[in-house]
């Protein structure tokens, strides 16, 4: 299962379909990873309003999208994450670190417009 | 209504058939959402610790009823790996040997409402959780 990842202006926008096996997850990360360097991207929005269980696994691989785009100035925003997986997720114990998080895709564009743009675009 | 299902875990695309089957016995047995994912991301955890650290085994799954008649769902991971040689440590939140974040068993063991580890070095590894209906 990829997953799309669309340019819009200076954003990258990846909607997560359907569920991911952790394979899936790692292949995401390197191609959303690969387009960041490639794009000059300043901000990635994922929406995850598809996922229906986000378990430790599928956490870490999205701080480290965070962690890896925001060391080439990228920001990264989740979007849609369900009420109940968000309750599952603090009784895991889990954060999504260094992860901003917006209700859904509307609100991380407006999050992501906020900011000061790059210089050179 | 199958009564047992058990799902073979050999590669990660097992995890995601796993937690599939269990949200969708819970739902029969009458689970509600939240409930339904809680059951779902244990299963998750449980199965990926197989593929993990064991490389192959199973998940069963079982329509169970308790001594009042409450229903619940029974969930045994079971594989025939390394065995877990300090089952304390292990669900100690943080506490990784594969580089982890160290909260798959402990989170697991809080998302499901009864939690046991069968465990040595020789024979593998059975976990056993239980969720009960209506006891959020």
């Amino acid at each position: 299962m990829e997953v799309p990842i669309l340019k819009q202006g200076e954003f990258l926008i990846a909607t997560i379909q359907a569920a991911l096996t952790d394979n899936d997850l790692r292949a995401f990360r390197s191609a959303l990873f690969e387009y960041v360097m490639r794009s000059r991207a300043r901000g990635i929005i994922i929406d995850v309003t598809a996922l229906d269980v986000l378990d430790s696994f599928g956490t870490r691989t999205l701080s480290e999208i965070a962690l890896m785009s925001r060391l080439r100035g990228a920001e990264t925003v989740i979007v849609g994450v369900q009420p109940e997986v968000a309750f599952a997720m603090v009784q895991l114990g889990l954060t999504l670190e260094g992860v901003t998080t917006a209700l859904d895709l509307e609100e991380g564009l407006a999050h992501l417009n906020r900011k000061p743009k790059r210089l050179d675009t | 209504m199958a009564e047992e299902i058990v799902v073979p875990i050999n590669c990660d695309l097992d995890i995601v058939t796993a937690r599939q089957k269990a949200r969708a016995m819970a739902a029969e047995i009458g689970f509600q959402t939240i409930d339904l994912t809680l059951i779902a991301t244990a299963v998750s955890e449980l199965a990926r610790n197989i593929v993990h650290y064991a490389r192959n085994g199973q998940i069963e799954l079982r329509a169970i009823n308790n001594r009042n008649g409450k229903r619940g769902l029974m969930v045994i991971a079971r594989d025939e790996g390394p065995g877990i040689p300090n089952i304390s440590r292990a669900l100690q939140d943080g506490y990784s040997t594969s580089g982890s974040l160290g909260l798959g068993l402990p989170g697991a063991r809080r998302l499901m409402d009864e939690f046991e580890i069968v465990s040595d070095t020789s024979s593998g590894t059975t976990i056993t959780a239980r969720k009960w209906l209506g006891s959020l």
